[in-house]
């Protein structure tokens, strides 16, 4: 491009060396791409390729004798689709309600954390991150202990008579919580009430107690200063809650192992037991796939119906 | 192999990321971003996610895909081409299931391998990093594919496993002129399985029965005998539990139902499926366990499951109430199988170790701590010098009449299983 230059007008000068060192503009304009190079590197590593590699499973067949050879069978995940659509369905269901549950239960407690519990606000922060001190298996499966048949919170339950209702609802079995529904959820919102109420904690303990005087001052009823101002202030915590709750229990399978039926079986419990029992590689890396596509559609609309794009 | 994707872009480096419109989403975010951004392209969390993703989209073109793959597995006998360091090298990795060796009072030690240790000078690695058949496949799987050491010399898995390790060239053979004791002492039971006739590749480290097992007090005072009960008795509705271990759940309702599991067709497989899927929809079934089922059933939240006898033993001393039974009908009898993985480097020393587990002085020691089945004739006068109860129970040295009702499940051939393990585990739900 740059040609021998004819002429010397007063204006032009000669050409440039072809190699300059960076100016201190550009070198500045790079620094961010570097300080993000760890990071991508890791991504790269443990995520894309990853990745990768479960897309490329998906496309093969074979077993194990033979080996598994990418033949762009596509077909794999509607069979999958077809075939487990009940759990996968289950999981959506039994996710959706764990969140729920999660937010009823923490909202509460977050907000009495962020407002009314003064100095012992650290304390209460504590106990809850405090389960995670030990292992999620224990604490799942200190969970048959406490809904044992024989257990005190079944027996209450049986006597209040609350089992006949829940097992009208068929999210209960005769007189036993264990190995139904409701212990699965149960499970799965214990397990993951800590990422409701740290996300919500945090967005509730910004808001400033001066917009409440404010709202009262404008003789605005405590419920109305909940809704115009508490509510929406704290509403990237609830979107931030909600999605740190639903996306990890969708998957999970070790709830619907230890406190379920086979009737609870999750679709995290089908892609463990194609991956490792039925050695069908190609229908458990398409079964995550899928999983992940549903997962991913679902957060798209959920973060566009909420209006609250800028947690992206 | 039609091209759909365009071929993938060479990897840019970060820097050439592709310039993209500055969208400061909030007023928090632009006055983090200004620093960066002062008029130019903002590398904000947008362009950089969006970028990201297209760059994720792109680069897994075909090529890459089809790029991954597994290789088919090694033929019979590609295994026994590693070499065997052992002279060089006194050492040995073993890996074991949990609680499957002698512990000392103190639990600071494990006296047979001490023993083995002074005796030999072969040090002995031992990890109990097997908790799960299908698990632990899935772990070494990859590494033996790719024809990789797995780390381990020694390993104890499952008949089914070792059958299937052994299919696909993935044990090695072992050395029948440095295992005199092994041999010898090998209980007549378990000389012959049909998956390593003659006992090529493998030795037994337990035997592992199957049978029922219930809780007196939870079952009212009534017997639980045999698999038609399990399965039918309104009284045990919703408190039963079946192994998810499918050979022996299966094996077992095969042989309620008068069918042999030595020589099972596919559709008494379906059958007992079938009869199983039935009492699973009509909600008699609780669940399907693994070793869990023992605090289920001490509790008494499980009224009567199939159990593997090893775990009763111990289970009974604690909780007096739980009973077992063998049924008429007979019962499986699995096992669990000292194998030396392809590329393991120290074969002589694993077969040294596996040859001083059947000298019967350390086998007793063994059984009378771990309470399985010991494979190994000549103990029971050694196991009756230790503990004289243990020595007189059937489910650690079977008497005739015990080994008569013993049954296996016949091997199974590659297709044959995928086609049974997707049926059982649709069964048991997932």
């Amino acid at each position: 491009m740059l040609g021998p230059v004819r002429g010397r007008g007063p204006a032009v000068r000669g050409p440039r060396p072809p190699v300059r060192p960076l100016g201190p503009a550009t070198r500045k304009r790079l620094v961010p791409y570097w300080l993000l190079l760890p990071g991508m590197l890791w991504l790269l590593v443990f995520f894309a390729a990853p990745l990768v590699y479960q897309a490329s499973t998906s496309l093969q067949t074979g077993s194990l004798e033979e080996g598994f050879r990418v033949t762009w069978h596509f077909s794999t995940y509607a069979d999958a689709l077809a075939r487990y659509s009940p759990q996968f369905l289950r999981s959506v269901g039994y996710a959706a309600a764990a969140t729920a549950l999660c937010l009823v239960l923490g909202y509460p407690l977050a907000y009495l954390i962020a407002f009314k519990a003064g100095r012992w606000r650290n304390v209460l922060m504590v106990l809850v991150i405090a389960p995670f001190f030990t292992s999620f298996l224990i604490r799942t499966l200190a969970w048959k202990t406490i809904l044992a048949d024989r257990g005190p919170v079944v027996s209450a339950l049986g006597s209040l008579h609350v089992l006949d209702v829940t097992s009208g609802l068929g999210i209960t079995e005769g007189d036993r919580v264990l190995a139904t529904p409701l212990a699965v959820v149960c499970g799965l919102t214990y397990n993951f009430l800590p990422f409701m109420i740290l996300p919500l904690y945090s967005s509730l303990e910004r808001v400033d107690g001066r917009l409440h005087e404010a709202a009262a001052d404008l003789y605005a009823r405590p419920a109305t200063i909940f809704r115009k101002v508490t509510l929406p202030l704290s509403m990237p915590g609830v979107v931030a809650g909600t999605l740190l709750t639903f996306i990890p229990a969708a998957g999970d399978y070790v709830n619907a192992e230890l406190l379920g039926s086979t009737d609870q079986k999750m679709i995290g419990n089908v892609i463990q037991s194609q991956f490792l029992r039925v050695l069908d590689y190609p229908t458990a890396a398409a079964l995550s796939f899928l999983l992940m596509a549903a997962i991913l559609a679902m957060v798209t609309l959920y973060l566009r119906t909420s209006g609250t794009e800028e947690l992206l | 192999m039609e091209q759909q994707h365009e071929p993938a872009p060479p990897a840019r480096p970060l820097a050439a990321l592709p310039a993209l419109p500055a969208l400061p989403s909030s007023a928090r975010c632009a006055a983090s971003c200004r620093g960066a951004a002062k008029g130019r392209t903002a590398l904000s969390r947008r362009s950089l996610l969006r970028a990201g993703g297209a760059l994720a989209l792109a680069a897994p073109g075909p090529a890459a895909l089809a790029g991954c793959g597994i290789p088919p597995a090694g033929r019979e006998g590609e295994a026994d081409t590693s070499t065997d360091h052992s002279a060089r090298e006194k050492r040995i990795a073993f890996s074991n299931w949990t609680e499957y060796m002698d512990v000392s009072e103190d639990g600071g030690h494990r006296p047979t391998l001490d023993e083995f240790r002074r005796r030999t000078g072969i040090s002995v690695k031992y990890t109990e990093d097997i908790n799960d058949n299908v698990e632990f496949f899935g772990k070494i799987q990859a590494q033996l594919a790719a024809g990789q050491d797995t780390g381990r010399d020694l390993i104890v898995v499952t008949d089914w496993l070792a059958a299937r390790m052994i299919r696909l060239g993935w044990a090695q053979r072992l050395d029948a002129a440095e295992l005199p004791h092994a041999r010898a002492n090998l209980s007549a039971q378990f000389r012959d399985p049909d998956w390593d006739p003659g006992r090529v590749h493998s030795y037994p480290w337990t035997g592992i029965p199957a049978v029922i097992a219930y809780n007196k007090r939870a079952t009212g005072g009534r017997q639980v005998t045999s698999v038609t009960q399990l399965l039918d008795d309104p009284a045990l509705r919703g408190r039963v539990a079946l192994l998810s271990e499918m050979r022996d759940t299966v094996g077992l309702t095969l042989l309620d139902m008068g069918k042999r599991p030595e020589d099972v067709a596919a559709d008494d497989f379906d059958a007992a499926v079938a009869r199983i899927q039935e009492a699973v929809d009509r909600k008699q079934i609780r669940r399907f366990t693994g070793n869990d089922y023992t605090g289920d059933l001490a509790k008494g939240d499980l009224a009567a499951c199939l159990a593997w006898a090893g775990d009763l033993i111990q289970l009974q001393a604690d909780s007096p109430d739980v009973a077992y039974a063998i049924p008429d009908a007979g019962y499986m009898t699995s096992t669990d199988n000292l194998l030396v993985p392809a590329g393991a480097r120290h074969r002589g020393n694993a077969q040294r170790l596996i040859d001083y587990y059947y000298e019967p002085r350390t086998a007793a020691r063994l059984a009378a701590y771990i309470n399985y089945v010991c494979p190994v004739d000549g103990v029971r006068g050694e196991l009756a010098r230790i503990d004289r109860k243990l020595a007189e129970n059937p489910l650690i040295i079977p008497d005739r009449e015990m080994t008569a009702k013993s049954h296996t499940f016949r091997s199974l051939s590659a297709a044959e299983e995928k086609a049974f393990e997707e049926k059982f585990a649709r069964l048991i739900g997932g």
